[in-house]
Order: C-alpha cells, then sequence, then structure tokens
C-alpha cells in the first residue's frame, strides 16, 4: 500500500511540475484571495491583522477545492482510470497517493500565504510552533477530505460547480479549528490554541481512515 | 410497490394526519399558556418533534442504509432508495426545524439567529445533505450513483460529532453578549407534557408516511426507466423484423407481421400490476 502511494504521489506531483498549473494558477489564485480580503475589509491594520487567520484559513480552503479539482481531473483523461485500475495498485494507495500529492501542493499554498499575511497584514506570530502544528494537522485532513469528495465527483460533468458545495461545509471544522489555533499563536496563547488541536489531530485520521476504507467501493465503478 | 406496503401506507398516513391534528387541537385550544413563555410555549409541542425526526430518524436511517448499501452481502436497490428517501425527508424536516426555532427565537432571544452551537451545527447538516441530493440528482448509472451517494452520506453522518465538537468549543470561547439563556430548560407538566409526547409521535409517524410515500416514488421512476428502455428496445426490434419480413416480397402482408409488431406492447401495463 505504502510503495503504490508512493507511485501514484510521485505521478501526480511530476505531473503538476510539468504541467505547472499549480505554479501557475493555484499560487496566484490564494494570493489573490488575500488582495480581495484586503480590499473587503478595508485598509485598516487593526481590522486586518484581527481578521488574518480567518482569511488565511478561508484562502486555504479555496485552494484546497481547486487543487482537489486538479487532482480529479488528472484522472479524468480518457482510459485513465482503467489504466490505474488495471495496474493493480492498492485502492487504498491510490488514496493515500494523490492526498499526499495534494498534501505536499496545499504547503506550498501555505507557505506563500503564510507570507503573504506577514507582509500584507502585518502580522507576527508568537508561538510559531503551533502555528506549524496546526497547518500541518489541517493540511493532512483537507487533503484526505478533498480527495474522497473529488472521487466521488469524478467523471461528473458537473464537477466544478458540485464539487465546492460538497467539500467546503465537510471542512468546517478545519476552518473553525484552525483560525482559532491561529489567533492563539498570533496573540502567544498557547494554552487555548493547542487545545484546538485535538479537533485537527481526530479530523485528519477519521477521514484518512475513511478515505482508506471507502476508495476502493468508489474506484470499482466509478 | 405491493398491494400490502401500499395500505400499509395508507395506513399510516392516516394515522399521521390523525395525530398532527390531534396535537394541533391540543397544542392550540387545549393546553393553557406557560408561565413564562406565554403562548410561544405552543412552538415546543412541535419544535423538539421535528427536530427528532431530522437528526435522529431521518440521518439515522440514511446512515444504516448506507452502510448496508456498502457491505457487499447486503447490498441491494432497496437499500438506496431507502437512503435516499430518508435523507430528502430528513432534509425538509432539517428546513423545518431552522424556521420554527428562528420563530421561536425570535420574541424568546430577540434575534432570529444567534452562533449557538446547535443552531450552526444543524445548518452545517443542511448544508451537507443538500449536497447529497445535489450529488443524488447527477445522472449517472443507477449502481454508480447508489454507490457514490452512500459514500457521501456516510462521510457526512462521520462529519456530524466533529462539526458539533468544534462549533461547541468555538461559542463557548467566543461568546459575544448572552442571549441564550442556559435556564431555558423547560420543565413540563401535565397536559403540556402529554401534548408534546402526542407530537413526538405525530412527527415521527409523518416521517414514516413521508418514507414510504417517497420510496414508492423512487421505484416506480426506476421501473418507468427500466420499462422505457425495454419498450424502446423492442419497438427497434418490431422494426428490423418489419424491414426484414418488407423486403423481399414487395407487398406487405399484415398477418405475417403482426405478431412480431403487437408482441412489445405487452411490457406497458399499469404500474403495480407486476408481482
Amino acid at each position: 500500500m505504502w510503495r503504490d502511494a508512493l507511485l501514484v504521489a510521485e505521478k501526480d506531483l511530476r505531473i503538476e511540475l510539468r504541467s505547472r498549473v499549480a505554479l501557475w494558477q493555484v499560487l496566484p489564485f490564494a494570493v489573490l484571495v488575500l488582495v480581495l480580503f484586503g480590499f473587503a475589509l478595508g485598509p485598516g491594520p487593526t481590522t486586518l491583522r484581527a481578521a488574518a487567520p480567518g482569511l488565511y484559513w478561508l484562502a486555504v480552503l479555496f485552494s484546497t477545492v481547486l487543487a482537489t479539482q486538479r487532482s480529479t481531473a488528472i484522472e479524468s483523461g480518457e482510459g485513465t482510470r482503467d489504466g490505474l485500475r488495471l495496474s493493480g495498485i492498492d485502492p487504498a494507495g491510490v488514496f493515500l497517493g494523490k492526498a499526499a500529492a495534494v498534501a505536499i501542493q496545499l504547503v506550498a499554498v501555505q507557505l506563500l500565504l503564510g507570507a503573504g499575511i506577514v507582509v500584507l497584514f502585518d502580522v507576527h506570530l508568537e508561538t510559531w510552533w503551533l502555528a506549524l502544528v496546526a497547518s500541518a494537522l489541517a493540511t493532512v485532513g483537507l487533503s484526505a477530505a478533498g480527495v474522497l469528495y473529488g472521487a466521488l465527483s469524478a467523471g461528473l460533468r458537473v464537477r466544478e460547480t458540485l464539487l465546492p458545495l460538497l467539500v467546503l461545509p465537510i471542512v468546517a471544522p478545519v476552518l473553525i479549528a484552525g483560525s482559532r489555533a491561529w489567533s492563539a499563536a498570533v496573540t502567544g496563547a498557547v494554552a487555548s490554541g493547542a487545545s484546538w488541536l485535538k479537533i485537527l489531530g481526530p479530523f485528519a485520521a477519521v477521514y484518512l481512515a475513511v478515505g482508506v476504507a471507502l476508495y476502493g467501493p468508489l474506484q470499482e465503478t466509478a | 410497490m405491493n398491494a400490502p406496503a401500499r395500505s400499509l401506507s395508507r395506513w399510516v398516513g392516516a394515522a399521521a394526519l390523525a395525530t398532527t391534528a390531534l396535537t394541533v387541537w391540543l397544542g392550540l385550544w387545549v393546553t393553557p399558556p406557560a408561565k413564562v413563555q406565554g403562548t410561544l410555549v405552543r412552538l415546543l409541542y412541535l419544535h423538539p418533534p421535528i427536530a427528532w425526526v431530522a437528526l435522529y430518524c431521518a440521518f439515522g436511517v440514511a446512515a444504516l442504509s448506507s452502510v448496508l448499501y456498502l457491505w457487499r452481502r447486503t447490498r441491494s436497490r432497496f437499500w438506496d432508495r431507502l437512503g435516499a428517501s430518508a435523507v430528502e425527508v430528513g432534509v425538509v424536516f432539517t428546513a423545518l426545524t431552522l424556521v420554527t426555532g428562528s420563530l421561536w427565537g425570535r420574541p424568546t432571544w430577540g434575534v432570529w439567529w444567534t452562533w449557538t452551537a446547535r443552531l450552526t451545527s444543524t445548518a452545517l447538516l443542511l448544508v451537507l445533505f443538500l449536497g447529497y441530493l445535489a450529488l443524488r440528482r447527477v445522472p449517472a448509472d443507477p449502481d454508480v450513483r447508489a454507490r457514490r451517494c452512500a459514500v457521501a452520506a456516510l462521510v457526512a453522518v462521520v462529519d456530524v460529532p466533529i462539526v458539533s465538537f468544534s462549533v461547541d468549543w468555538w461559542q463557548t470561547l467566543h461568546q459575544r453578549g448572552t442571549v441564550l439563556n442556559p435556564g431555558l430548560t423547560l420543565k413540563v407538566h401535565g397536559s403540556m407534557a402529554w401534548t408534546m409526547g402526542l407530537g413526538f409521535l405525530a412527527m415521527t409517524l409523518v416521517f414514516v408516511w413521508m418514507v414510504l410515500v417517497r420510496y414508492r416514488i423512487e421505484a416506480l421512476s426506476d421501473r418507468l426507466g427500466d420499462d422505457e428502455l425495454e419498450i424502446s428496445l423492442s419497438e427497434r426490434w418490431a422494426e428490423g423484423a418489419m424491414g426484414t419480413a418488407v423486403e423481399p416480397t414487395a407487398t406487405v402482408e399484415p398477418a405475417a407481421v403482426e405478431p412480431v409488431a403487437v408482441e412489445p406492447a405487452v411490457v406497458v401495463e399499469p404500474a403495480g400490476g407486476r408481482p
């Protein structure tokens, strides 16, 4: 399973590297969202600074939708899905591999967004490790949930409109817990911030487990 | 759907209508206004039962039937249709929960909406299952669609506890101005308790009846899809048969063609006629 996961992740990332969709579309989109938030909330630095953690995570969520859409689109080429199925690769491995590829792209997005809120919104992270742990857990959860739902809507003509409707409510806990944890990281309130990790951790674990269990039946027919 | 099932749904429907009417009568005329809430309390004969149906009956049935569909040994179209019917009715009841709660909240708390844990997670639940219905409406092979919908329902149900946890913490840590008085939990007495209990029974019966009817519609529309295919297939066959019969002999002999052409018409029969 793990070897298959590595293979699939490598394949997805190689396609991304060659097509540069993530680089030229997803990353600029994330920055664009931050700038638009800036316009919406006005130039006052205090408002922006207070809202920054929430805006950061909202931008991450939007980017997750784009990244999973892209990850699903890779498999929707002619015969691609059959090829994957015929190759004898474990479905759980496919799931983990695709999730890993999306997670790596999300890490890149988050690095850029983190720099973005520091530069544009003038945010200082007091306890940076808390923000890092929260981001790591959230990334795992987001990519697992995203890839699972991507498989659900794979091959449908209405995928572009359906996927956000399905994914965004599911990942609402990540938005809540992530932005609270980051707010705590900004103000340095470690104790209250760390308690939010108790939501991000189980979220990631639950969706990894559900994905490993259910990706098989989804791939069988799709 | 066969005859006993149809008469069951008729009986359940009648019982639902009777208990609902009785609840309305008791709730609006017989029971006294409450001490603190006055006449507003009457909404509580309806709101908790609706919420009970939405949150436990409907989504419980949906989760159970999704698991049973995904499990190979029990996989059948029955679970798929049942799950879909339960979700559809559940969405209606969830929306009603929010609406009735909001109607009650406005005079009691002074606002239509507060970001309390319960309200927020109910609203998210509604959106989650609207997503399920959207997924279900997308045309696809019935088996593929059933599998996808079952997975979507399960994932949504799994999400519910996480959502309610996170929203709970979020709300307790960031409460702005207390509009919600935690002491509002009702102590219900006498005729009011009876009425509320009856409300639970009535709403559960309404739920069962709606699911039965919805299931029947689902089964019939599946049948319609199958029959349409069958009919048009046999029509094409008939045309083909006619073509080969006509070509060699230039004069058309209706007697020779007729048996082949008429045969498929047997497929069209009124619903319910089939065992």
